[in-house]
C-alpha cells in the first residue's frame, strides 16, 4: 500500500519551498500510512485452540510508513518544487503512437502470431501464456462491442464465458456420446463451439433484455448481479452441473477426428511425426488464434454494417438514435447477444483445453479484468485491447517470475502471493494517468475523401 | 408462529448492519454519483480492526457487562478512525483525481482499490476466515412452545438488542447531522448543485472528504456488528455485503438515508425469510434477484423521486 | 396558403400532457397542411417542445390525439406508436433544441446512421451484408451520395470526414437539419433552429430552409422565438400560452391578435406592445427571411413590459 496521497493544497503554493507546510504535509502522510498500515499489518492474527492470538509486526509497519513518509518528501522535493512546474497531474499526457504506427505494427504482430510456436527459444510455457492472453484478447474483442461501442457497460460478461465453457463441457462428457455414442467424441469440440455460441447468445439477450432501460452504474451493477446469479446456480445446481468440484474429464479436442495421442491413428502417426506432448499445445493456440482472428474479423465488419453505425450512435446519443428511427431495444439486444456469442465460443475453448471446468473459474473479478482490458485499451479500439490484454495478462506471468525476490525478502515470501495487490493497484494508477485508455483514436467507419481519425475526447462513453 | 417471529427478529438485526452500510453507498452515490466500490471492503477492514482490537484488549464473554460495554466502545471508537481514515485515502487516491472525467475510469479505479483492499487485508492477515468466541452472550426468552410439535423458542439475544439499539442512536445521530447542521446543509447543496455549490463558497472537496469519513465510520461499525453477530470474519465478506448494501440504498431511493436503512431492513428481511423458508443456498440469489428487480421496476426507489427523460 | 381547406397532413386534437400536477399543454388542437411551415411559437415555458416530444412519441400524452395522414392517404396515430416507429414508419423527423449530433463520428457517420432502416434492409439485417451482398454495398453506395446530396446542400462537403463535434456551433445547426432530412420525412419538426446562431449562421440556416421548402415535398413544423423568421416564412401560426392555444392563423392575423400581443408583453402597456410588435413585423415584411440581423427579439413575457 505505497499509494501517495497528492494533496492540492501545498501544490499551488510551491515556489519558495516551503519547509513548514510539507513538514506537515509528510507528518500527517505518515500518521495516515500508520493509520491503514498500523494495526492490519502490525498485528497479525492467527489461530490458537479454539481462540485468536496476535502476532506484532511494528518493525514492518514502520519500515512501510518510513517509506510511504519518505515517498512523499521526495515528491514534494523533486516532483512539486521543480524549477520549471509543469502541471503535477498530467491526465493528457501524449497519446501512445499506436495508430501512426498501425500500418507496420499490426502487421508485424500478425505475422509474429502467425509463427510464433516455430520462432526460436520458444517452449511450452510461452505457447501456453499465449494461449491465455488470446483468449483474453478474445474476451476483450467480445466485451468491446458491448461496452465500446454500443456503450453499454457489462460487469456480467463473465456469465457468457461460463455459458460457453459448461455448454461444452456438459454435451461433450454426456449429452453428445449418449445421444449419438462415443465415436463423435473425437468432434466434440466442432460440433460444440456454434452451440455453446449460440447458447451464449441466447443468454445474452435473455439476461439483456430485462436491463435494457438501465443506464450507467446501474446497468453495471445489475449486469453484476446477474453474473454472480450465474455462479451460484452453477455452485447450488449440483445435479446438473457438478456443483462446486465441477465437470471433469472433458475431452481434449483432437485435430479434425485425429487424437494427439501416441501410436497408431494419432495426429503424429498420422503425419510421420515423432509423438510429442507440445502438438496439442500447439494445435490448440492455432484454434484460439483462429477463433480471435474470426472475432476480430467480424467486429470490423460489423462496425461498417448500419448495426455497427448504430450502436456506435447508440453510444452518442441514444435519444438522438430513436428520433432517426433506429430500434434501440433491438439494437442493445443484437449487441448483448453477438457480445455473448464470442464469450461463448472462448468458454468452450476453455473447457477444451483445461479439461474441466468448475465455478471457480467464473468470478467477478474474471469480468473485471476483461473490462479493465477494454478500459484500458482504449474504449472501441480493437488493437488497444491487444495491448491492454498483453500488459495485464503478461504482468501476472511476470510475478511467477520474480523467484529471485525470494531470496532477498525474508523467508516465506512468494511474490505470486503479490500479484492482484500490484494489479489492482496499477489500475487505479493508470486510470489516473490515462482515463481514456491506451489508444485514444477513433477510426471512421465509412470515408467520404480523406480517412482523419477522431480523437476519443469527442466520443461519448455511452449512458447505458 | 413463533418460527416466522424468531426470523422477523433475525432479519431486522441483519437489515440494521446492510442498513448502516448502505448510508454510505447512498451518501457518496448522492454526492458524487458513482458508486463507491471500495465502500464494501471498508465495512470489511471495520470489522478486521474490530477483530484485531478485541483480541488485542484482551475481552472475552466472560468479562462481565461493563468491562464489556466500556472496551466495545472503545473498539467502535478505534473501528471507527481507522476506517475513515481507509475511505478517505481510497476517495483522494483513486476517486478526486478523476473527479469529472471521463465515466468509466472511476469505476475501474474503484473496483481496483476494492481490489487492493481485499489483498491486502489478505496478506498482510492470511486467507483463513478468523473465528472468535461470542463476546456479548445470553439473551431473553420471548415466546415458547411446548413440545407438540418440537420445542421452539423464539430468543432475542442481547447481541441483537445491541445491534439494534446502536443502529437506533447512529440513525439518530446522523439524520440530525444531515438535517441539522451546516455541514449537513453543505452536501445537500453539494448533492443537488455541486458547481453552484462550490460558487456560492462551500468547500466541495472537504465536504466529499467528509461524506466519505461519515460512510466509513457507520461502516465500520457495521463491521463490527456483523463480525459479532457471525462471529466470523474474512477479507471476503465485504464483497456480498457490499452489494447487498447497494441494493438497499437504490432500493430505499439513492440519496435517501432514511431510504437507506428502510431498504436495509427489507433486504435483511429478505435474505433471512427466503432462506427460513425456501432454500439457504439460493439466497444471494434473492438478494440479487431482487437487485435487478429493483433496478427495473423501480429505480427510483422508495423515497426516491421519480426521474422525467430530458429531451 | 393557409391551412384551413387545403390538404391536411397533421391533426392535433385535444392533446393534453400533464407531469404530476403540471399541466404543460392543456387541449390543444391545431392542423398542419401538406407542404406548408407551420410555426408554433409561444413564451418561454409555453409548452412548445412539449408538443413536439409529444408529436414525435418521446412523451406519451396524457390525453388527445394525433393523426398524421400520408399522401396515399395512409393513416398513423402517432400517440400510440414507439418514437422510434414515428420516425420509421410515419416519416415524422425532428432537431433537438439543444444539438443532439453524434460527436464522436463523423458528418458522414452522422447521415449514415439516419440511414439506418434503409441499409438494414439492404444488409438483409446484417446477415447478408456481413459477406459484402451486392445489395447491400449498392444500398451502401446510394446511401454515401444521398448523404453527399445534403452535405452539399447544408454546405458540409468539405467537412465530411470531420467529426462533429468539431464543427462550430451554425455546421451543427445544419447537419442535424442535414441528418434529419437523411430520413426522408414527410414532416420535419424543427425545435428553435436559429437559436444561439450569429447573423451569417443564421443566413445559411434561413438558406438551407427555404431550399428545403421550394425542392422538397415536405411539411415543416417550426418551434422558433425569431419573430423575423417567423413571419418571414410561416404560412400558419400557432401561438401557445401555459400549454393553451391562444390564436391560430396566417402571420397577418395572428400578428394583430390582442391576445398575443397580452401574452408576450402584459396586459398594462398594450400600446407600446404593439408598437414592439408592428416594428418587428415591418422590419422582416423589409427583409424577408434572408437577413435577420436587424431582427428585433420579443421581449420574454411581462418582464420586458414592466420596463
Amino acid at each position: 500500500m505505497a499509494i501517495v496521497p497528492k494533496s492540492n493544497d501545498v501544490m499551488t503554493e510551491t515556489q519558495p519551498l516551503n519547509i513548514a507546510a510539507i513538514a506537515k504535509d509528510v507528518l500527517f502522510t505518515a500518521i495516515l500510512a500508520f493509520l491503514i498500515l498500523g494495526p492490519i499489518l502490525g498485528l497479525k492474527t492467527f489461530a490458537i485452540t479454539g481462540s485468536l492470538a496476535l502476532e506484532q509486526r511494528w518493525g514492518m509497519v514502520s519500515v512501510f510508513v518510513a517509506i510511504v513518509a519518505g515517498g512523499r518528501l521526495a515528491y514534494h522535493l523533486l516532483v512539486w518544487n521543480k524549477p520549471q512546474a509543469k502541471p503535477a497531474r498530467a491526465i493528457s499526457m501524449p497519446t501512445l503512437p499506436v495508430m501512426s504506427f498501425g500500418k507496420y505494427i499490426i502487421p508485424v504482430v500478425l505475422l509474429v502470431a502467425i509463427f510464433l510456436p516455430f520462432l526460436p527459444g520458444v517452449d511450452r510455457r510461452i505457447v501456453d501464456l499465449a494461449i491465455l492472453i488470446l483468449t483474453y484478447i478474445m474476451l476483450g474483442w467480445g466485451l468491446n462491442i458491448v461496452v465500446g461501442l454500443a456503450g453499454l457497460l457489462d460487469l456480467g460478461y463473465v456469465a457468457f464465458y461460463a455459458v460457453g465453457a459448461y455448454a461444452y463441457a456438459l454435451l461433450a462428457t454426456i449429452y453428445l456420446p449418449a445421444w449419438f455414442g462415443d465415436g463423435i467424441v473425437p468432434w466434440a469440440f466442432f460440433i460444440t463451439l456454434p452451440i455453446a455460441g449460440i447458447l451464449a447468445a441466447l443468454w445474452g439477450v435473455i439476461l439483456g433484455f430485462p436491463v435494457l432501460r438501465l443506464r450507467g452504474d446501474y446497468l453495471a451493477i445489475v449486469t453484476l448481479a446477474f453474473g454472480e446469479i450465474v455462479r451460484v446456480v452453477l455452485i447450488n445446481w449440483s445435479d446438473f452441473t457438478g456443483g462446486p468440484a465441477g465437470i471433469g474429464g472433458i475431452p481434449r479436442p483432437s485435430f479434425f477426428g485425429l487424437p494427439f495421442t501416441d501410436g497408431e491413428g494419432g495426429f503424429a502417426a498420422f503425419f510421420g511425426l515423432d509423438f510429442k506432448p507440445i502438438h496439442r499445445i500447439i494445435f490448440l493456440y492455432y484454434v484460439i488464434l483462429v477463433l480471435a482472428l474470426f472475432t476480430n474479423f467480424v467486429t470490423m465488419r460489423l462496425r461498417r454494417l448500419p448495426v455497427g453505425r448504430a450502436w456506435e450512435a447508440l453510444r452518442e446519443d441514444e435519444i438522438a438514435c430513436r428520433s432517426l428511427g433506429i430500434n434501440t431495444t433491438s439494437t442493445k439486444l443484437t449487441a448483448f447477444a453477438i457480445g455473448a456469442m464470442f464469450a461463448g465460443f472462448a468458454g468452450s475453448f476453455f473447457a477444451t483445453r483445461q479439461g474441466f471446468v468448475s465455478p471457480e473459474s467464473f468470478v467477478f473479478l474474471e469480468s473485471f479484468i476483461i473490462l479493465a482490458i477494454v478500459v484500458l485499451g482504449g474504449l472501441g479500439s480493437q488493437i488497444g485491447v491487444v495491448i491492454a490484454a498483453i500488459v495485464i495478462i503478461g504482468s501476472f506471468e511476470v510475478f511467477r517470475e520474480l523467484n529471485f525476490l525470494k531470496a532477498v525478502m525474508p523467508a516465506g515470501f512468494d511474490p505470486v502471493q503479490y500479484r492482484m495487490l500490484a494489479v489492482g493497484a496499477a489500475l487505479v494508477l493508470i486510470m489516473r494517468w490515462k482515463p481514456r485508455g491506451f489508444v485514444t483514436r477513433r477510426e471512421p467507419s465509412v470515408i467520404l475523401k480523406e480517412k482523419k481519425a477522431i480523437p476519443t475526447d469527442l466520443v461519448a462513453e455511452g449512458h447505458g | 408462529m413463533e418460527y416466522f417471529l424468531q426470523q422477523l427478529i433475525n432479519g431486522i438485526t441483519l437489515g440494521s448492519i446492510y442498513g448502516l452500510i448502505a448510508i454510505g453507498y447512498t451518501m457518496v452515490y448522492g454526492i458524487i454519483g458513482m458508486i463507491n466500490f471500495a465502500h464494501g471492503d471498508v465495512f470489511m477492514v471495520g470489522g478486521f480492526v474490530s477483530l484485531i482490537a478485541i483480541v488485542a484488549l484482551g475481552i472475552t464473554g466472560g468479562s462481565g457487562f461493563f468491562p464489556i460495554i466500556l472496551a466495545l466502545v472503545l473498539v467502535v471508537f478505534i473501528a471507527m478512525i481507522i476506517a475513515s481514515a481507509y475511505n478517505w485515502t481510497v476517495e483522494r487516491v483513486a476517486y478526486r483525481p478523476l473527479r469529472g472525467s471521463f465515466r468509466l475510469a472511476p469505476l475501474i479505479s474503484a473496483i481496483g482499490m476494492s481490489i487492493v483492499l481485499q489483498e491486502f487485508v489478505r496478506i498482510a492477515q492470511d486467507g483463513r476466515p478468523k473465528p472468535l468466541q461470542p463476546i456479548v452472550t445470553g439473551g431473553y426468552e420471548i415466546m415458547s412452545r411446548a413440545a407438540a410439535q418440537g420445542e421452539f423458542i423464539v430468543r432475542l439475544s442481547n447481541m441483537q438488542i445491541f445491534i439494534i439499539i446502536t443502529t437506533l442512536i447512529l440513525m439518530a445521530i446522523f439524520t440530525a447531522i444531515i438535517t441539522r447542521t451546516s455541514l449537513g446543509r453543505a452536501q445537500r447543496s453539494c448533492e443537488q448543485d455541486m458547481k453552484m455549490a462550490s460558487l456560492l463558497g462551500i468547500d466541495i472537496n472537504k465536504t466529499i472528504s467528509i461524506t466519505f469519513i461519515m460512510g466509513a465510520a457507520l461502516a465500520a461499525v457495521a463491521g463490527l456488528m456483523f463480525f459479532l453477530y457471525y462471529g466470523v470474519t474474512d477479507f471476503y465478506v465485504g464483497f456480498l455485503a457490499g452489494i447487498k448494501a447497494f441494493t438497499a440504498a437504490v432500493l430505499g431511493g439513492i440519496g435517501s438515508i432514511p431510504g437507506a436503512m428502510i431498504g436495509g431492513l427489507i433486504i435483511g428481511l429478505i435474505e433471512v425469510f427466503w432462506s427460513a423458508y425456501f432454500s439457504i443456498e439460493y439466497k444471494d440469489v434473492a438478494a440479487f434477484a431482487m437487485l435487478a428487480a429493483v433496478l427495473i421496476f423501480l429505480p427510483q426507489g422508495i423515497l426516491g423521486k421519480p426521474e422525467i427523460e430530458k429531451v | 396558403m393557409s391551412a384551413a381547406g387545403q390538404d391536411v397532413l397533421l391533426r392535433v386534437e385535444h392533446l393534453t400532457m400533464r407531469f404530476g400536477g403540471l399541466t404543460a399543454i392543456g387541449d390543444l388542437s391545431f392542423t398542419a397542411a401538406r407542404n406548408d411551415i407551420t410555426a408554433i411559437i409561444g413564451p418561454n415555458g409555453a409548452g412548445k417542445t412539449t408538443v413536439f416530444n409529444c408529436l414525435t412519441g418521446f412523451y406519451k400524452p396524457t390525453e388527445g390525439s394525433v393523426i398524421l395522414t400520408h399522401e396515399d392517404g395512409k393513416q398513423f396515430l402517432l400517440e400510440r406508436m414507439d418514437d422510434f416507429r414515428i420516425s420509421q414508419r410515419a416519416r415524422v423527423a425532428r432537431t433537438f433544441q439543444n444539438i443532439r449530433l453524434f460527436a464522436g463520428m463523423t458528418v458522414l457517420e452522422n447521415l449514415m446512421v439516419a440511414q439506418h432502416n434503409t441499409l438494414m434492409r439492404a444488409s438483409g439485417f446484417t446477415v447478408t451484408g456481413i459477406f459484402n451482398s451486392p445489395t447491400y454495398v449498392r444500398a451502401n453506395r446510394e446511401a454515401v451520395e444521398f448523404s453527399e446530396y445534403w452535405l452539399e446542400k447544408a454546405g458540409l462537403v468539405d467537412r465530411a470526414d470531420d467529426p462533429a463535434g468539431e464543427l462550430p456551433y451554425g455546421d451543427q445547426r445544419r447537419l442535424e437539419i442535414a441528418r434529419a432530412m437523411c430520413t426522408k420525412p414527410v414532416l420535419l419538426c424543427l425545435d428553435e433552429p436559429a437559436a444561439g446562431l450569429n447573423p451569417r449562421e443564421s443566413e445559411d440556416l434561413n438558406r438551407l430552409l427555404l431550399d428545403i421548402r421550394k425542392e422538397q415535398e415536405i411539411a415543416i413544423l417550426l418551434i422558433e422565438h425569431d419573430m423575423s423568421v417567423v413571419m418571414g416564412i410561416s404560412d400558419h401560426i400557432v401561438v401557445l400560452d401555459y400549454g393553451v392555444k391562444i390564436s391560430d392563423g396566417s402571420p397577418a392575423e395572428v400578428r394583430n391578435d390582442p391576445a398575443v400581443i397580452r401574452a408576450y408583453l402584459g396586459v398594462e402597456d398594450e400600446e407600446e406592445a404593439e408598437a414592439v410588435v408592428e416594428s418587428a413585423v415591418a422590419a422582416a415584411a423589409k427583409k424577408p427571411a434572408r437577413t435577420k440581423v436587424a431582427a428585433k427579439k420579443l421581449p420574454a413575457r411581462k418582464k420586458g413590459a414592466r420596463k
